[in-house]
């Protein structure tokens, strides 16, 4: 007999901490399907055909709105996209009524990018339409981290048993958050490392290592995910300045020399080049940073999938 | 409940050895000859038939494999969203002479989902089914050119394929 098949229950994906396992790997598993969607000769599938999309980014986003539109266009599901400068949200209007306007107009999927943390778990409470996260201040990102593990999982071939390294601003970073948790969960070993301004020892609660000296954190790495500076989100100076970061945390060509030779190189966009990564290394062979992009939307077209493929009631 | 042997593993390699000469016999034009199976039990049975065809023709025959779920038309009609796999065609579907290839022929709903995949992969020449069993009850104006056993059943009834890749053994079942 074969063992009885897992199914997807949820409709909404808010985040990666109250994933198991087992669901981020069907997560990975149907992306794959998906990926190879995108090389036929007509990429695009019937599946959400008559479902309606709303993109609610209340953040700006050029990549993961773009992402998240042509997921949903390959699925055949419509797409409205709502950025915060043309809704009415700048007249006065909550969140909550904004929400429940776009559910009244037949609205099947709302994907919301929010400052707020909480913003998507928000809407969830009281909204029959499924709720992808698309961020939420510095909370979650979760369609990030699932893009990452299947870029992971697709190129060393298992997450299991391997050293991940995530330098830069992990205090402010929503990635960091949503990768820890999910990169913990399937057994990988996480070292965060970055100025302590930005990487406080708290994090060592979530299971990872914490360090900050830039070269033992990359020596040992298989896989170096770097993250910007998120000025946007900080309050106040938490170092000198950028070209003192660069200096002592940037992946330069030095310390790229010292990483292990088959070390992969990742980054969720968007690039400060010359700041957190030289340029040139962005660009060379080892870096998958814009096959992340690639497999994005692979991802982003299987969480859809998942949480409105089928008639939840 | 009641299972009824249809077909034993002899009787399902005469029945694979015959179609094999019908679908030389029916293509003279045997270079775009190319063969996908649906999943599940249709890939195996592609490659075994490729593999009988190729044999005839002392050559290899393309063989790919589709997974229909994204192209079902009952996703609706579900709870939960049906697991997806990927399809796997590696040669260039058009101008071909695809021969599809499933183990039951039931409704015809899933050849529907087959037909409309394959022609996301490109535009083949000329479409043809085989099917090891045709059981009747057609919802959709879909009919199979090679087919191993024709079994009379209910509606109700339950004809289940067992493949030595998938399942050890093969044999075909009715369950009443």
């Amino acid at each position: 007999m074969k063992k009885p098949k897992f199914t997807w229950q949820r409709k909404d994906l808010l985040g990666i901490q109250d994933l198991s396992a087992e669901e981020i790997n069907h997560v990975l598993d149907t992306a794959a399907a998906f990926k190879q969607v995108g090389e036929r000769n007509i990429k695009k599938v019937p599946s959400l055909r008559g479902k309606t999309l709303v993109n609610l980014f209340i953040e700006p986003s050029t990549r993961t709105r773009t992402s998240f539109e042509l997921a949903a266009t390959r699925l055949s599901a419509d797409v409205v996209n709502i950025a915060t400068s043309a809704s009415s949200l700048v007249k006065g209007e909550t969140l909550k009524d904004t929400a429940l306007n776009l559910q009244a107009l037949r609205a099947d999927i709302i994907v919301i990018r929010h400052s707020a943390a909480g913003a998507a778990h928000f809407l969830s409470r009281f909204l029959k339409a499924s709720i992808v996260n698309a961020g939420d201040g510095a909370h979650e990102h979760p369609t990030q981290a699932l893009l990452d593990a299947f870029t992971i999982r697709e190129k060393k071939g298992k997450i299991a048993g391997l050293k991940v390294t995530i330098l830069g601003d992990i205090l402010y970073s929503r990635v960091a958050r949503s990768n820890i948790w999910l990169l913990t969960k399937l057994g990988a070993e996480v070292t965060l490392a970055g100025p302590s301004t930005l990487v406080p020892r708290v994090f060592e609660r979530l299971g990872c290592r914490v360090v900050h000296d830039v070269e033992e954190a990359i020596r040992e790495a298989d896989v170096i995910n770097l993250l910007r500076i998120q000025h946007e989100r900080q309050r106040q100076t938490m170092f000198p300045s950028i070209g003192e970061y660069a200096a002592i945390f940037g992946l330069n060509k030095e310390r790229f020399a010292r990483t292990k030779p088959d070390a992969m190189i990742m980054h969720p966009g968007p690039i400060n080049r010359g700041v957190e990564i030289d340029s040139d290394i962005a660009d060379c062979g080892r870096s998958v940073i814009l096959e992340q992009v690639t497999n994005g939307l692979a991802v982003r077209m299987a969480v859809l999938y998942l949480c409105s493929g089928g008639n939840p009631a | 409940m009641n299972v009824n042997l249809i077909m034993d593993a002899s009787a399902i390699e005469r029945a694979l050895a015959r179609m094999a000469h019908e679908i030389v016999e029916r293509n003279p034009q045997t270079d775009t000859l190319a063969f996908v199976g649906i999943r599940t039990n249709g890939a195996p049975l592609a490659r075994r038939l490729a593999g009988k065809v190729g044999a005839i023709l002392s050559r290899e025959l393309p063989t790919g494999e589709l997974d229909i779920t994204m192209h079902r038309d009952d996703l609706d009609l579900r709870d939960t969203p049906p697991a997806v796999g990927p399809s796997a065609i590696d040669f260039d579907v058009t101008g071909r002479t695809v021969v599809l290839v499933d183990d039951v022929l039931f409704t015809g709903r899933s050849i529907r989902a087959a037909m409309d995949e394959l022609s996301d992969f490109g535009r083949a020449a000329c479409l043809q089914l085989a099917v090891l069993v045709d059981r009747g009850h057609r919802e959709l104006p879909i009919r199979a050119d090679y087919v191993g056993k024709n079994v009379p059943t209910a509606r109700q009834e339950r004809v289940t394929v067992s493949l030595v890749e998938d399942a050890g053994k093969d044999e075909v079942v009715i369950e009443k």
